[in-house]
């Protein structure tokens, strides 16, 4: 008996593993046939919540042309992983994305010339396309985004109706000056407004924290290298507009529902549902939250988005601060035929109805391409944002993130705010993080 | 008597140890020196690596960071080993004894073995953020909470696992020794200390070599806990290796230096614990 037990549990066992040693070499050769006639596309797609769209057009377009169209999804925060492990398969991706200068630069040795393409020809603006450092294009943006400070309507209205309200409509509130004076009112007057406080929690969890270290931050950036007519990444920052930054955070961190010492642990999940159920008014998001908004029960009626003030001057005509960080880069390694295919593809994707209106309904996205201008969206934040972009007495705020030294600069940053907020470190931390952080990542980055 | 098989196995044993010195090789070897190699090397893919010499390793041992976590990895490795040693060794001791229910109790404690790291992470996230929200902080307010946290966690779920290795290696114990001691009139913690524990040396440095390299390699609880938050100063080893690595465009090199920094100080330490609880064996 026992003997027997013995040598079933040996069998089991050698078998378990001759199984994994197996799976292992198995995962390399999935699809190796196939490659046959014509080029494959193989895209390694980075929104995990366009997977499903991605996929449904993939095989749309198979259906139609015969190329093989196959598109993987990174999971959320592994891209680039995922990709550098992807690249050194023998059918690497032929279309991937990168994040914007930065993460062009790990990855230049990769990317092949874009110029011919007709996502780049059909750029509204020819300039937001990357090139590399021979000047060639080799990444161009697909999708624009927008944040800014999203607002309930329904409780500013309710706010806007007290007797002793300080303004009466949200149309005044053109300056951070006028935007601390409602928030600090409704922090006051959170007991008959029924909330919890004015903003959300601005939690530092890591599903939230990039809203503070990377697009709050984006505000102070822009100023400074707007003044100081910085277009490429620079070496050191000097962080002119530091202090404002501080004010806005301040007033995140003061008119909130929650304790600062809770804040470490707080998610962006937590902040939406504060949003979403009426327990605050401000909450600081862009456009891609609509998805998960209106699963929580808002209306499109009762959402509205202002700019992020921050106090520098002449911010009365500051819009909405809108970019992308998605670029489309053809792999330099595919064969030729590959590249080819993929070109069709993307050619097909910006120009045909079931491409354009793909993009555009299921997967959201706010294209920066001529073919696509006429796009009608029923997202009510993108609704937004288009009236903002279109609007000339407003400037837009351009995403200058995508030009911070790393993302360890990025963590540095946010961990010495989640101090200040806490309580367990002081605002020179957070200076000496941005600033000097930043020329100690360049250096870090930047040495061959 | 053995001399057929003895010639036999003289003559083919070669050729049976292939298999698994080619798998030895595939597996172990392989990735083990193409590793060290790539430490040396700047890569974003393994094909495209590029000679370095040593300047990944200044700049894995020019990270503050790092450092913080090699203190913070071996104070916790020395924590957790005293700890889930003692009380593993006090509960094995007390089964051991006539006590009612002791076979249920042994499975009730080896259970949390069995659940993965990840989940005993998040559940433990979830319990001990509960217990500190009395004071309007959570686990990961500072680092000196999630390293209690952490030492928590990894008793909890380690006491039973050397538990069964400490009851096995009891039950093992000869009885005439014990009966010896007893006719001499050794009192119970004359005989724990002098009979019992040379005794059990052999399951102790089981055990403890265990324990050591489960703190020192400790991961998933590590990310599923707190991540490293804040300021990834609850950062351990493990984790900032990977962090380094997967973290940091232009910083694999870095994070492969990390990694076989961290497997020398492993190896001496588990090597050198081998040899002075191995020294104290002895034959009953």
């Amino acid at each position: 008996m026992n003997r027997n037990v013995k040598k079933a549990a040996s069998v089991i066992a050698v078998a378990a593993m001759s199984m994994a040693g197996l799976a292992a070499c198995g995962s390399k050769s999935n699809d190796a046939g196939g490659s046959s006639k014509g080029g494959k596309v193989y895209y390694l797609n980075f929104k995990p919540e366009a997977a499903d769209a991605w996929n449904t057009l993939a095989s749309k377009y198979q259906s139609e042309t015969g190329t093989e169209v196959k598109v993987v999804t990174a999971a959320s925060g592994t891209y680039e992983s995922t990709l550098k492990s992807e690249m050194d398969k023998d059918e690497a991706p032929t279309l991937f994305q990168v994040n914007g200068p930065v993460g062009l630069a790990t990855w230049e040795s990769y990317c092949a010339d874009m110029s011919d393409t007709e996502p780049y020809a059909q750029l509204n603006d020819q300039s937001v396309a990357l090139k590399n450092s021979d000047g060639t294009v080799v990444a161009v943006p697909y999708v624009n985004e927008t944040y800014g400070i999203i607002y309930n309507k329904d409780l500013l209205n309710k706010y806007f109706a007290l007797s002793d309200a300080k303004v009466k409509s949200v149309d005044e509130i053109k300056s951070f000056d006028t935007l601390k004076e409602v928030a600090d009112d409704i922090q006051a007057h959170k007991t008959d407004l029924g909330v919890d406080g004015a903003f959300t929690s601005a939690g530092f969890d890591s599903s939230s924290d990039w809203r503070f270290k990377t697009h709050l931050a984006n505000m102070p950036l822009y100023y400074e290298f707007k003044d100081d007519n910085v277009t490429n990444e620079p070496a050191t920052i000097k962080g002119t507009y530091l202090n404002n930054y501080k004010n806005i955070f301040d007033l995140y961190i003061t008119d909130s529902t929650t304790d600062p010492s809770l804040l470490s642990s707080k998610t962006e999940t937590d902040a939406e549902t504060e949003f979403s159920g009426n327990k605050a008014v401000f909450f600081q998001n862009g456009t891609w939250a609509w998805t998960n908004l209106q699963k929580a029960g808002m209306s499109a009626d009762s959402l509205g988005m202002l700019p992020i003030y921050i106090g520098v001057q002449g911010e009365e005509k500051q819009g909405l601060t809108t970019g992308s960080e998605n670029y489309w880069c053809i792999n330099n390694n595919a064969s030729d035929a590959d590249k080819k295919a993929t070109k069709e593809f993307l050619k097909w994707l910006i120009t045909s109805d079931e491409g354009k209106s793909a993009l555009t309904n299921d997967m959201g996205f706010v294209t920066p391409f001529k073919s696509m201008n006429d796009e009608e969206t029923d997202n009510p934040l993108v609704k937004i944002a288009k009236a903002d972009t279109a609007n000339t007495e407003t400037t837009s705020v351009n995403w200058v993130f995508s030009m911070m030294p790393s993302e360890n600069w990025k963590n540095g940053v946010g961990s010495a705010l989640l101090n200040y907020a806490q309580g367990t470190g002081s605002w020179d931390d957070v200076q000496k993080a941005f600033v000097d952080g930043w020329a100690t990542e360049y250096n870090l980055t930047h040495e061959s | 008597m053995i001399t057929m098989i003895g010639k036999s196995i003289r003559r083919w044993w070669a050729l049976f140890t292939l298999p698994t010195f080619l798998a030895f090789i595939l597996g172990f070897l392989a990735p083990f020196v193409i590793g060290v190699y790539l430490s040396f090397t700047k890569f974003t893919t393994l094909s495209n690596a590029k000679w370095m010499g040593t300047r990944n390793y200044q700049r894995a041992l020019s990270d503050p960071i790092f450092w913080h976590a090699l203190w913070y990895t071996t104070l916790f490795t020395i924590i957790t080993t005293i700890i889930i040693n003692v009380v593993a060794f006090a509960i094995a001791y007390m089964f051991t004894k006539a006590l009612k229910g002791a076979t249920l109790f042994r499975t009730v404690f080896f259970m949390p073995n069995l659940i993965g790291g990840i989940i005993l992470g998040y559940v433990w996230q979830l319990l001990l953020n509960g217990v500190l929200a009395h004071w309007g902080v959570t686990l990961t307010y500072s680092e000196v909470y999630g390293f209690w946290g952490l030492v928590i966690l990894l008793c909890w779920q380690q006491i039973g696992y050397m538990m069964v290795i400490y009851i096995a290696g009891m039950q093992a114990l000869p009885s005439d020794v014990m009966e010896a001691a007893a006719v001499d009139g050794a009192s119970g913690s004359q005989t724990l200390f002098h009979v019992t524990i040379p005794l059990m040396m052999p399951s102790i440095t089981v055990c403890t070599f265990l324990t050591i390299t489960n703190g020192f390699k400790l991961f998933d609880q590590n990310l599923a806990l707190t991540n490293g938050a804040p300021s990834k100063m609850s950062e351990m080893l493990a984790l900032n290796i990977y962090n380094t690595f997967y973290g940091r465009p232009g910083f694999e090199g870095v994070g492969q230096a990390k990694a076989v920094i961290f497997f020398i100080i492993v190896a001496i330490i588990s090597l050198l614990q081998n040899k002075l609880t191995t020294r104290k064996e002895v034959e009953a």
